[in-house]
């Protein structure tokens, strides 16, 4: 069965979206993902989806999702490289993608996960 | 209003709604549309071939290069024989939904582009027609 690869660099995943996905791919993808997150202890997911020409209420509810799970396993995730096209498309179609975070390309990502978990640590510090 | 060219699509499977989506971006793209307009077209072709799919049980799918005078068009139409829309209205609005979806699909693409028409009987069947124009 096809699937999209998942890369792991250090203690986060990288998953770059290169093909027109058809929707259980994406499914498959969701699945993929978060057992990937449980196995390997991952922080962060950056998730690269500047091979992508379209993102349709499928996808995005996709990334919505994979966003809320990583979170519960305790993981950041971070959209990156989304075409101009695209995202002015997305909140027209009505999806602005609440809750999920986005970085122009991966190497902005991996810096908003390190700030992420440096910033969470420390707000819990100070609060607790 | 004169058709320049025209071409019939089955819509009875995923990898189908993946070669809808590739036509109409073929298509928007010979016509000339913008990148972002491309994308606006493709984005709405998916929606609703997955429409025709999961709602209307699968169907048909027919892009038209439209020419009235001096402005080129794209017409989509997707065409099922599925249980068909009750209330319009309803289906019509943000959020509704009775796929498990976002309920954007059909509103989502009225605002993608610039003619939207449904026509729906229960029991017999939806057509959605979508024109962009350039």
């Amino acid at each position: 069965m096809e699937r999209i690869p998942i890369l792991r660099i250090g203690e986060y995943l990288l998953v770059t979206i290169q093909v027109d996905m058809h929707d259980r791919l994406a499914m498959t993808l969701q699945e993929d993902l978060t057992a990937r997150i449980a196995d390997t202890n991952a922080h962060g997911v950056l998730i690269d989806i500047s091979g992508l020409e379209i993102v349709d209420s499928f996808i995005g509810r996709m990334i919505s999702n994979i966003s809320g799970m990583a979170r519960i396993l305790d993981a950041d995730t971070v959209i990156v490289g989304m075409q101009p096209a695209v995202a002015i498309t997305l909140v027209e179609l009505g999806l602005s993608l609440p809750g999920v975070r986005t970085a122009l390309n991966v190497e902005k990502g991996m810096k908003l996960l390190r700030s992420a978990r440096n910033g969470a640590a420390a707000s819990t510090e100070d609060e607790e | 209003m004169p058709v320049l060219k025209a071409e019939s699509l089955q819509v009875r499977s995923e990898n189908d709604v993946v070669l809808v989506r590739q036509a109409a971006r073929k298509w928007a793209a010979e016509l000339g549309f913008s990148l972002v307009d491309q994308t606006k077209i493709v984005t709405a072709a998916s929606e609703l071939a997955r429409n025709t799919l999961i709602h209307g049980g699968g169907g048909a799918a027919r892009l038209e290069a439209l020419a009235e005078g001096v402005r080129k068009g794209l017409r989509l139409s997707f065409e099922d024989q599925g249980p068909g829309i009750a209330d319009l209205e309803l289906a019509l609005k943000d959020g509704y939904t009775t796929g498990g979806g976002l309920g954007l699909g059909l509103s989502g693409s009225k605002r993608l582009m610039s003619e939207f028409e449904v026509v729906s009987r229960v029991g017999e069947g939806t057509r959605v027609t979508v024109t962009k124009w350039k």
